[in-house]
């Protein structure tokens, strides 16, 4: 059976549409991706979800549910991590996941030790009686992420698990997420605009930009389709317009000294290229990234601060 | 009801009454000024009006009832402000996405603030034993009743202001419209019966005017209504906002 199904969603928001007719189905035990920009409607799309928002039309299964007409099974069957903090900051992180255990009706001679099991997934045993206040904000993500666990969802949503972190407490994070899916066998519904975050954890990506989901696929699926490596070349008298009419060469991208290539069956071809570019200081060549796969579905990087100088 | 279901909603209830609570004790600020306020009120406010206005018997004993009623309508009406902080923070997020429903939620919220409130008249009823207001066991029960009856109704009308606030200012601009016409036509510092009619007659639609009544008759033998007729109001005004108040969070968007 699949834990969501979402036919045709839509939701306005007076003059916008902020979600646009989406569909899809998320298996049993998968991790699913929305990937896209700021203001795509990924989060909106998980709050409609999570029966936080009521969609303007279409239909969302959750766990069975329909998120509409049966909004209280659907919250029953899951758990959330949304993307802003939702703690108590005078609470201790203890008293917030006790808090949380009684609300999700947790048997209450069992809440203790649920509390503790979870402290202990996310190393937060010694900060327990700790006011919120008191953490770092990669420890009040850990926290959160260990409460939506408490009742043991069968469906868990993350909302920018790892938005704002740095790099470090971010793979400490995706390390937490996947030993979760790993044991205690959850479907994962996660958002994000980090494309490393989609490819390193999500068995499938959707794609979303204004509101649709323009692809769908695995990670590896999706970088498969792209015909070509990216080569980064660096060097200062490199023959740009020589390189464009090699037929090989997809696109072509100037960054200061850098030039990104995208380049077809570059181990036949990198020999012919270099020869073309002429003297050059270092060569790079990478398989594809989700990054260059956003780039060929919606002609821009997933990134706002690079939407400007983008010159192919 | 199922066995099960009333479980989850005592449960549910007793979760965000333990984080009131706990919330409460641990902000110091918030208890210091519960205990510290109504000893300014009682001791300037009292002995300074004391001196100027008559009534039968001890200005300071004819406001002390009063007190209590200003304190329950102040701390309850204001209690709202808290949700509209937990909206800010995105803690009520967290509640309203939990199986809980909001009929559930509203009644839990409103628990928690009407213990906050009771919480703040106590102390006041304390510090009234050592000025020797005629407390006895049956007035301190009957004291308790009327002034639980008024958290109730005026709980619920901050929930509800609440719920459809967005900013904590604007929610302290729409409650004081509310508390101070309310408390200051409640006859708590001054006897009602000399108003101008126009007003006499807004002092019969304040629901705070039938517990200071209420409880003047209680503490100190002296009322224009019999105790049943306070009472019966305050528990229409209650059965009245409790249910706007459950209307209100089934449509409360985030």
């Amino acid at each position: 059976m699949d834990s969501i199904i979402v036919k045709e969603l839509s939701k306005r928001f007076g003059k916008i549409l902020a979600v646009d007719k989406i569909s899809f189905s998320i298996k049993k035990g998968e991790i699913f991706g929305l990937l896209g920009p700021n203001g795509a409607g990924k989060s909106t799309t998980l709050l409609i979800l999570a029966t936080l928002l009521k969609p303007t039309s279409g239909e969302a299964l959750v766990n069975g549910f329909e998120v509409t007409t049966d909004p209280d099974k659907v919250r029953e069957s899951i758990g959330i991590v949304f993307q802003d903090p939702s703690s108590d900051e005078l609470l201790t992180g203890y008293e917030n996941l006790k808090l949380h255990a009684l609300l999700y009706n947790v048997e209450l001679n069992k809440i203790d030790e649920k509390v503790n099991n979870v402290l202990r997934l996310v190393d937060l045993v010694k900060r327990k009686n700790d006011q919120v206040k008191k953490y770092s904000g990669g420890m009040r993500r850990r926290m959160e992420l260990a409460r939506g666990l408490i009742h043991e969802p069968q469906i868990l949503f993350l909302d920018e698990p790892t938005l704002g972190l740095d790099p470090q407490t971010r793979a400490k994070i995706w390390k937490y997420i996947q030993t979760m899916a790993k044991k205690l066998k959850m479907t994962i519904i996660l958002t994000t605009h980090y494309m490393e975050e989609a490819e390193s954890l999500c068995d499938r990506v959707a794609i979303i930009d204004h509101g649709k989901i323009i692809a769908l696929d695995t990670p590896n699926n999706l970088m498969g389709k792209l015909k070509g490596d990216t080569v980064l070349l660096r060097g200062k008298n490199i023959d740009v317009a020589k390189i464009r009419r090699l037929p090989f060469v997809q696109r072509i991208e100037t960054q200061g000294k850098d030039i990104k290539l995208t380049v077809e069956n570059s181990a036949e071809n990198l020999a012919l290229l270099l020869e073309t570019a002429g003297k050059i200081e270092c060569v790079e060549v990478h398989p594809p990234s989700l990054n260059e796969v956003f780039l060929n579905y919606t002609g821009r990087e997933i990134r706002e601060e690079n939407e400007k100088g983008n010159n192919w | 009801m199922r066995k099960g279901t009333i479980g989850k909603v005592a449960k549910g209830l007793y979760a965000m009454w333990y984080r009131e609570v706990k919330v409460f004790l641990r902000e110091r600020s918030r208890l210091i000024s519960a205990i510290f306020m109504p000893l300014f009120w009682m001791f300037i406010f009292g002995q300074g009006v004391g001196s100027i206005v008559k009534v039968q018997g001890n200005y300071q004993f004819f406001i002390f009832p009063g007190f209590l009623a200003m304190t329950i309508i102040f701390s309850s009406l204001f209690n709202g402000a808290y949700l509209v902080w937990d909206k800010k923070v995105d803690f009520l997020k967290e509640v309203l996405v939990s199986p809980l429903s909001r009929t559930t939620v509203f009644f839990g919220k409103a628990i928690g603030g009407i213990s906050d409130a009771l919480l703040q008249a106590i102390i006041l009823m304390i510090i009234g034993f050592f000025l020797r207001i005629p407390f006895n066991p049956a007035s301190v029960v009957l004291t308790l009743i009327m002034l639980v009856l008024l958290a109730i109704g005026l709980v619920s009308l901050g929930l509800i202001i609440g719920s459809f606030m967005e900013s904590p200012e604007g929610f302290g601009l729409v409650a004081s419209f509310a508390v101070y016409p309310m408390f200051l036509l409640s006859g708590a510092l001054y006897p009602l019966n000399n108003l101008p009619s126009w007003l006499q007659v807004l002092t019969h639609i304040n629901p705070a005017t039938y517990a200071v009544d209420g409880l003047r008759s209680i503490i100190l033998g002296t009322s224009s209504m019999s105790y049943a007729a306070n009472l019966g109001v305050l528990i229409g005004f209650d059965v009245l906002l409790v249910l706007a108040g459950t209307w209100a969070f089934n449509r409360m968007k985030l």
